[in-house]
């Protein structure tokens, strides 16, 4: 009884008498679309929930454990691909009259973000009471009866403990302080009491050497824990108060970096999140490639017993065969005498494996095909692959229908999208992706409805043009043909585009690749953490005063802030080079103009900062331009000037900026650039001719130089002639008056 | 083995601004009578009870040193060996330290702060230093629960018993090792905890309950070396012991002392031994190896590390430092009170300890938890509570004194309430004076019939 009337209290629509329901069915929400871009190319042409994990679509596993603890109602939520994913519910096991549970998928079209899909969850107000928040593509055998009853509990102590987060102890790599997910370590802090979440940061910034928490935390409770060793499952148990607050903020999207950081910092509404800790069950998300990857060794080697290979649990591939060392094998592959299958490899039915092939701690899907002297090692090969003789792969991610011609190398890390074919003796360098779509360009990136991180696009990146250069370079000159003439197969060549990293950078992909983090960037990252310290050390040794450590001297008072300003200037200078950089490879001059503002904003500078930045950034633009003589280079500055008038004239709104760029050209001319002073004059006019600079700017530039040192003043004679002509100008000017 | 090899420095300060108008020229802080004892007599005997006789006592201005000395020398001739040092005003802890820091040789260093009372053996806080070869090792005790006694009748109900905030201290999950500090003004600011840290451990407990007692085994070779480069550093708890928990993992104490010998393995094992915290607890859901968890290990130059220990005390012990008025109330109301085994004194049936030597008048009552030294006389009719009196005070009739703190050589003139008060040396209280909540300086007087709240009563 107690317990219904928990239920009671917890549901928010009251369409019934409450004495009627006496059973509020558990229900749970899962999401088909992981909003993000991390398994793209592939998640271009099939939703990322039915990629085969372990020769299974990973939806399978969510809605087997959804079915096993006792939830009653799924909601899948779809988006991407919805109509796929329809027809693949439709026609599986779960939706059979037979099925334990009942499976309704919602679909929209408009959502971007796991906040959007609550919020059209929200609208079809078919969540009654407590619910379970799930990704589809999350693989556990964890019981959640003791989790939902604590959740219960607290809920009828206080009705403000919305929500219970599952967690599971993972320590990160102290080098590259990511988990064997390949996720970012977390940072969590709770109470050791109750469990609840005080603090969660899953983006820290890296730079930063400390975390800072609130004081508050120590407000209420004397202590607490804090934690970068566990792993966030995305489980959470939700009380239906959550979708209203995803209602109610409207700009919640993700449901961690927003939701969960806005309800900790809140503290008017004082909903709290607490956190249950599991302990020997499994329980991860596949975020990214080296997820599937460490997911699905989990899986053979049975951790996630019983969702493993050879129990019958999904109805199909139920004919799996465990032999030693943790080789699963269907009863019907053809494998051939003299081929070698080593350690924690699955093989799925009808597959042929030829002469002396190795394969090792791979997945190969059913009705592969696998010639002579192949080596397979750490790859995830899915269905009706063709991989001819002599083959190496390493690492690598095949989809369905990919042929490799023979010979060919595919080094760790890549990803063949669904029916890529490579040509003979092609190596395809590591961490590329192919896929048979060109790659969309950035603008139209959430075409697909996967919602880009917003942090994304202040990252850095290579230049894109130069990343498909090199790559081709790097391809054998048939296989680069193939790309230039489409889709069409060139003879013995392939099918495909190969994709340039787009988000974060190559230097990045390491990181969540399939492929081990190569032993090379691990010194490098172990070398970093040396280095590192020391320079933190300094900068806190430098602070002089007794009693008064680093965290202290930023409290200090208003000079301090003021030597910061001074410091970084250098760094915004650079900051906003990097953002006009993104400008020459086609971002548009609006977007650029954008982010320079959201980057004055965040260095708190002023728009006079900003134009000297740019202006500074522009004047390399023509310095960098190849030039032998003086003519030249003034007429490679000019050409540059006038391209970018348009970015330069919207920061100089008054005349002080204006003045700001003749003195910031000054410094170029005396410290960076020398080879421009001669020019300076000329430059000078050249950007009064073109409307930058308004003749009161030079006018007063050179009264205020007037009673400056006589080196201070090379630039003002350089120009006496234009200032002259300029003023002589203006008087003319009043005399018409 | 009698005696470990350890060296004692006793830091007993000088006139602290703080605690005007009890503290003069004449009585420097160390010699504040508690329960009518020099506060610096409990750290000396608690010393001597572990056997540690041979100590170092510094004291900030000559003045003070020499009223130090004075008084140890007759207090303690022939129970130990005390060198009292003076330094200028104003140096610090870490000057103090600086400047005896060359007469000390053991291989490691004791310091404790002389306005400390408590019953924790300063052997298990050496031991514990010992027993992790830790470079420092601090004592940490529960905060103290300010305020008056929730009996007590001066607005004890005004404020919620709380502990007071001191630090902010980060633990690991065993509780041995000290990961964060945070002293001073920094309690008031956010939390900021150092990530290389955190990923070492894993786990950080952050605690607000926990106060530094300021009684720290040092590594004698460490503590000189950084008394040597860090001529800025100027106090321990703000400088040197934060430098030290900071740089634990990238330490950058030269340790080729004649230490090194015997506890060099160690350092280099510390970082794995926090590792190994974190790591033992539950073993990874995957047979699956990171390759380069041996890569790391494998590494020429591993990072030199130091450890920064802690020893916790356990509730039933008592620890407390004289560092307020406030403290200097509650002390003496607890070393006669709930802390009674500290005085060493014998209490009577009516647990209160009232000296042979005392008169009392007719109908004069002195409660429990209460302490009347040798040769103070109270007249007619009088009521003491919860309070000290020391000696050869002259007391008057009618006078209620409660939760006060009265020196020596004061009197008390007929019909004076005194309430949560602490009345000086020397002072006389002129008839139907009333105080509550005053402090009242040496040798002061108190005109006949004034009433003073809250106030500071002190000669010019």
């Amino acid at each position: 009884m107690a317990q219904k009337r928990g239920q009671r209290g917890a549901s928010s629509s009251s369409a019934d008498d409450p004495e009627v329901v006496a059973h509020v069915p558990l229900q749970a929400v899962l999401l088909a679309d992981s909003f993000n871009l991390k398994f793209r190319p592939i998640t271009l042409e099939r939703p990322k929930v039915l990629l085969p994990l372990v020769n299974v679509p990973m939806i399978e596993y969510t809605l087997a454990w959804l079915e096993s603890v006792g939830v009653e109602e799924v909601f899948v939520f779809c988006c991407a691909h919805s109509q796929q994913l329809k027809q693949y519910l439709n026609q599986s096991e779960w939706t059979k009259p037979a099925a334990r549970f009942s499976v309704s998928t919602i679909e929209s079209h408009d959502a971007i973000s796991a906040g959007d899909a609550l919020r059209v969850i929200y609208e079809k107000s078919v969540i009654r009471g407590d619910f379970v928040l799930i990704s589809g593509d999350t693989v556990s055998n964890m019981s959640l009866a003791q989790a939902l009853l604590e959740h219960k509990e607290r809920r009828k102590k206080d009705p403000l403990a919305i929500m219970t987060m599952i967690i599971k102890h993972s320590k990160p790599s102290n080098v590259t302080h990511q988990t064997r997910l390949g996720t970012d370590e977390v940072i969590m802090a709770f109470d050791p009491e109750t469990k609840e979440l005080r603090f969660y940061e899953d983006k820290a910034d890296p730079s930063q050497r400390v975390i800072s928490l609130d004081k508050i935390l120590l407000a209420d409770s004397p202590a607490f824990y804090m934690h970068n060793d566990k792993q966030d499952c995305y489980i959470d148990i939700c009380s239906p108060e959550v979708l209203s607050l995803f209602m109610d903020n409207f700009d919640y999207q993700h449901l961690r970096r927003h939701f969960v950081k806005g309800l900790l910092i809140d503290d008017i509404m004082g909903y709290k999140i607490f956190t249950h800790e599991i302990h020997s069950s499994y329980a991860a998300r596949i975020d990214n490639f080296r997820s599937y990857g460490t997911v699905s060794k989990d899986i053979m080697q049975s951790w996630t017993y019983p969702l493993v290979p050879n129990v019958k649990y999904f109805g199909c591939c139920s004919n799996m065969k465990l032999d030693r060392q943790g080789v699963f094998k269907a009863l019907d592959v053809v494998q051939s005498r003299s081929a070698q299958i080593g350690a924690v490899t699955l093989i799925g039915s009808g597959s042929t494996i030829g002469d002396h092939s190795v394969i090792s701690n791979s997945v190969i899907g059913q009705e592969c095909t696998i010639g002579r002297n192949v080596s397979v090692h750490g790859c995830y090969i899915w269905n009706n692959v063709i991989i001819e003789d002599d083959c190496k792969l390493n690492h690598a991610i095949v989809c369905d229908g990919v042929h490799l011609r023979t010979g060919v190398v595919l080094e760790p890390g890549v990803i063949l999208s669904f029916k890529v074919e490579v040509g003979q003796q092609i190596t395809i360098p590591a961490y590329s992706k192919v896929s048979l779509l060109p790659q969309p360009s950035i603008q139209d990136s959430d075409e697909e409805l996967e919602y880009a991180d917003a942090n994304s696009g202040v990252i850095e990146s290579r230049s894109i043009t130069s990343m498909i250069s090199t790559r081709n370079a790097e391809l054998s000159p048939d296989y680069s043909a193939t790309e230039n003439s489409g889709l069409s197969e060139v003879g013995i060549a392939g099918v495909g585009y190969i994709w340039c990293s787009y988000e974060g950078g190559n230097d990045e992909e390491w990181r969540h690749s399939v492929a081990p983090i190569p032993a090379s960037k691990l010194a490098e990252l172990s070398h970093e953490d040396y280095e590192d310290p020391d320079v933190s050390y300094q900068e806190v040794n430098s602070t002089p005063v007794s009693g008064e450590l680093r965290p202290d001297s930023e409290i200090t008072g208003d000079d301090d802030a003021d030597g910061t300003d001074y410091g970084d200037s250098a760094d915004f200078d650079k900051e906003v080079e990097a953002t006009f950089q993104r400008a020459l490879t086609g971002v548009n001059q609006e977007t650029v103009i954008l982010e320079i503002n959201s980057l004055r904003l965040s260095c708190n500078k002023s728009h006079a900062d900003c134009a000297g930045a740019l202006f500074l950034s522009v004047i390399k633009l023509g310095l960098e331009a190849p030039n032998s003589s003086n003519g030249e280079l003034y007429q490679n500055t000019a050409k540059e000037i006038n391209r970018w008038k348009d970015i330069l004239k919207h920061y100089l709104k008054s005349v002080d900026e204006e003045i700001e760029i003749i003195l910031k050209f000054e410094e170029i001319c005396l410290e960076i650039a020398t080879e421009l002073s001669p020019l300076f004059s000329t430059i000078l006019s050249s950007l009064y001719e073109k409307d930058i600079l308004s003749e009161d700017a030079i006018l007063s530039w050179a009264s205020e130089k007037e009673g400056a040192d006589e080196s201070d003043k090379i630039f003002v004679k350089q120009s006496e002639r234009f200032i002259t002509w300029l003023k002589e100008a203006s008087e003319e000017e009043d005399d018409e008056d | 083995m009698a005696r470990m090899d350890f060296e004692v420095v006793v830091l007993a300060g000088g006139t602290s601004r703080k605690l005007n108008p009890l503290v003069s020229q004449e009585i420097p802080k160390a010699l504040l009578p508690v329960a009518n004892r020099p506060v610096l007599s409990y750290v000396l005997e608690l010393l001597e009870a572990s056997n540690l006789k041979d100590l170092i006592v510094v004291a900030e201005g000559e003045d003070a040193a020499l009223r130090i000395g004075g008084w140890i020398s007759g207090a303690y001739v022939d129970r130990l060996h005390v060198e009292v040092a003076a330094v200028p005003e104003g140096v610090g802890t870490a000057g103090a330290l600086r400047a005896v820091a060359s007469y000390l040789t053991a291989n490691d260093v004791l310091i404790i702060s002389g306005d400390l009372v408590t019953d924790v053996p300063p052997g298990a806080v050496a031991a514990t230093h010992r027993r992790h070869s830790a470079v420092v090792t601090a004592l940490l005790c529960p905060a103290p629960v300010s305020g008056p006694s929730d009996t007590g009748t001066s607005g004890g109900k005004e404020k919620a018993k709380k502990p007071v905030c001191c630090n902010i201290v980060g633990l690991d999950p065993t509780r041995q090792y000290l990961l964060h500090m945070a002293t001073g003004a920094e309690v008031e600011k956010d939390i900021r905890v150092q990530k290389s840290i955190l990923r070492a451990v894993g786990q950080i407990e952050i605690r607000a309950d926990l106060m530094d007692a300021h009684m720290y085994a040092f590594k004698r070779s460490v503590l000189q070396d950084i008394l040597d480069q860090k001529d800025k550093f100027h106090s321990i708890k703000q400088d040197i012991l934060p430098y030290l928990i900071r740089t634990q993992l990238n330490s950058e104490v030269s340790d080729n002392g004649v230490v090194k010998s015997e506890s060099g393995m160690d350092n280099i094992s510390s970082q794995n031994d926090l590792r190994w915290l974190s790591q033992h607890r539950e073993i990874a859901p995957s047979a699956f190896q990171e390759p380069h968890a041996f890569s790391l290990k494998s590494l020429p130059d591993a990072r030199r590390t130091h450890k920064c220990c802690v020893y916790i005390s356990s509730e039933s012990k008592y620890c407390a430092r004289l560092n307020s008025i406030q403290a200097y109330s509650d002390i003496n109301r607890d070393v006669v009170g709930e802390a009674s085994h500290l005085s060493g004194y014998s209490f009577s049936a009516q647990n209160n300890i009232i000296h042979p030597s005392a008169e009392l008048g007719s109908k004069t009552t002195v409660g429990p938890q209460c302490m009347l030294a040798e040769g103070s006389k109270l007249g007619d009719k009088c009521s003491v509570k919860r309070s000290v009196i020391g000696r050869h005070c002259r007391i008057g009739s009618n006078v209620k004194i409660v939760n006060s703190i009265v020196m020596n050589h004061v009197t008390i003139e007929d019909g004076c309430s005194i309430q949560g008060s602490v009345v000086c040396s020397n002072v006389q209280l002129q008839e139907r004076v009333v105080l509550k909540d005053c402090q009242v300086g040496a040798g002061y007087v108190v005109t006949t019939g004034s009433d003073h709240k809250s106030e500071s009563l002190a000669r010019k």
